[in-house]
């Protein structure tokens, strides 16, 4: 045994994929050079969708946490953002960090009694709570109880960098709000991706795996299963918040049905998930680029869309139930961001026996 | 090393360990046999922080552990395998080592890299180190128990049937693994039904029938004793 061992997560396509993804980011990040308005907001949708889906992978998939709840911090984050700027005067653009922070806050009490179940009790618990976070915010006459408000001309005005963008781009203050909230979202996705992945390189990510996998074993080997779970809920439940309040600052309305929506920030999302490929980074990537498709041509057909959307979800877990990703990646053996380490070295890179 | 203090656990009205008193110096071997269903396996359970007794007292390593969930034991020095394997099934081979050293021991992977290459040659599974667990055969399943349990740096080492179902090679392969460990200085405790490798490890047996413990002692006296050829062995004597 005096051969060195040592640890890779590298495969073939990884760097690559690393030089790819840069250059995405940058030439998403100047699209507002380029794009119409209109692409602006549709890439806007794109994003947003694409951070919600990566924290609910990170909760389902590699969390083993399967919430159905995820709105309740959509909706809480936009309460809370529509609260300060509404309330309080704050700034459009730094109420969206408070939307995350209350997010953070709901979710503490959430855990304690949604960690008392299990399995599908656990997504039950989850969607009720969020049915009480729903109702309790209708209770709240200043921000326009049940019928939902505004954001406030003045506060849209006001918001920092938008003057800037607008005699950058020579746009109207709208359109430059558009490309503003636009190149958060963009951040907001690229950092989240950023990292997960990250987290999932640590032995935390590690032991994250191996909870899922085997929870009762994971804590004989010295990980603290309980805690993993609070971090996954906790950091999903903050960037779900944050997700919440960009959505609704680019809206600009609000109203506690459409923001605690079950439909639109959990069920999409879940489809996004498991279309792309549950608990891959990749996964979600190409679930939201085909949830958007789909979206785009089917607008049309009214409740058909909803009905279509619902029979692919289901053709897709009979017939691959890995998901889009699951299928490209089972036939072409391609990990663009691997997290597999393998053991290298030794006799296992010898050539002898 | 190791004391048990009138350790209760049951199951409903079922009693499956029942006043269950004893102590393992640190450095012993110790086999534990008895038929099915004598609670061997539940007392692993009780001594790892699996379950948690109804009464008595669990010590280790000086200190009052009863209360101790079993993810501080093992960071005190408590492995273990389970009867059933219960590999990580979607991480590799190497994976499932590499989550209990780094846990286990606190370390980071880089740091823990070599001894689980280690730990790998000595259970034959080197060469399936980037194998998913998953797709392991049972036997290979089982020496992973092993090497896992190992690779979370243990002072005190509970085997639950590893033994069962090898060739007799293999065996031999076995018990000379577990020796190798023993003479470091690991403190072990091994439930077996397959004796001849257990006795050629042991220095002493303890018999648990109806989760009573019926006789402890060196292991030709125990196999010797009527007791325990009645109970046990299902002989008439």
């Amino acid at each position: 045994m005096s051969a060195r061992y040592s640890v890779t997560t590298r495969t073939p396509a990884s760097t690559g994929a690393l030089i790819a993804a840069l250059a995405l980011v940058v030439l998403l990040a100047l699209a507002p050079l380029y794009a119409s308005r209109g692409l602006i907001q549709d890439l806007f949708f794109i994003l947003t969708m694409l951070t919600l889906a990566q924290f609910w992978n990170l909760l389902a998939g590699y969390g083993g946490l399967v919430s159905v709840g995820q709105q309740a911090f959509v909706g809480i984050g936009a309460y809370a953002l529509y609260g300060v700027v509404i309330l309080g005067g704050v700034d459009p653009v730094p109420a969206i960090l408070l939307g995350g922070v209350a997010a953070l806050v709901l979710a503490i009490p959430t855990a304690f009694f949604a960690f008392r179940l299990q399995g599908a009790y656990f997504a039950i618990g989850t969607w009720v709570i969020a049915e009480i976070a729903r109702l309790g915010v209708a209770q709240w006459r200043s921000v326009g109880g049940g019928t939902g408000t505004s954001l406030p001309r003045d506060a849209l005005g006001d918001m920092m960098l938008v003057e800037g963008i607008a005699a950058l781009f020579d746009v109207r203050a709208s359109a430059a709000r558009d490309i503003l909230a636009y190149w958060l979202a963009l951040a907001l996705a690229a950092g989240t991706i950023a990292g997960i992945y990250a987290l999932l390189r640590t032995r935390r990510g590690l032991a994250l795996a191996a909870v899922r996998d085997n929870t009762e074993a994971a804590r004989s080997v010295g990980v603290d299963a309980g805690r993993m779970k609070w971090l996954v809920f906790l950091t999903a439940a903050f960037g779900t918040g944050l997700a919440g309040g960009l959505i609704y600052l680019q809206k600009a309305r609000i109203s506690p049905d459409a923001a605690f929506s079950v439909t639109d920030w959990t069920a999409y999302v879940i489809f996004i998930v498991v279309i792309g490929c549950i608990g891959t980074i990749e996964g979600p990537i190409i679930g939201v680029l085909v949830f958007f498709l789909l979206q785009s041509l089917l607008a049309d057909y009214g409740s058909w869309y909803l009905m279509l959307l619902g029979l692919i979800g289901i053709a897709v877990m009979l017939f691959a139930p890995r998901g889009l990703w699951g299928l490209i990646s089972e036939k072409t053996g391609l990990q663009l961001f691997p997290i597999r380490r393998r053991l290298v070295g030794g006799v296992l890179t010898s050539k002898e026996g | 090393m190791l004391a048990l203090s009138h350790v209760s656990k049951s199951f409903g009205s079922l009693k499956v360990t029942d006043d269950v008193t004893f102590e393992v110096p640190a450095g012993q071997a110790l086999g534990i046999i008895g038929p099915n269903g004598a609670g061997k396996s539940t007392l692993f359970n009780l001594i790892t922080g699996n379950l948690m007794p109804d009464a008595g007292s669990i010590r280790f390593d000086g200190r009052d552990v009863t209360r101790m969930p079993a993810m501080r034991r093992c960071l005190d020095g408590v492995g273990r395998s389970f009867q059933i394997p219960q590999p990580f099934q979607k991480l590799t081979v190497f994976e499932n080592l590499l989550v209990a050293a780094t846990h286990g021991q606190a370390a980071s992977e880089a740091a823990v890299t070599d001894l689980c290459a280690e730990v790998l040659d000595r259970t034959g599974l080197l060469r399936k180190a980037n194998t998913v667990a998953g797709t392991l055969s049972l036997l290979e399943r089982k020496r992973l128990e092993l090497a896992r349990a190992m690779a979370t740096g243990p002072k005190l080492l509970l085997l639950d049937e590893i033994a069962g179902g090898l060739t007799e090679g293999e065996c031999q392969a076995l018990v000379q693994t577990i020796r190798d460990i023993h003479a470091e200085g690991v403190t072990i405790i091994w439930i077996e039904h397959v004796l001849h490798a257990l006795n050629s490890v042991v220095e002493r047996l303890l018999v648990l029938d109806f989760g009573r413990v019926i006789g402890i002692g060196a292991p030709a006296e125990i196999m010797a004793s009527k007791e325990v050829r009645e109970i046990y062995l299902g002989i008439d004597v």
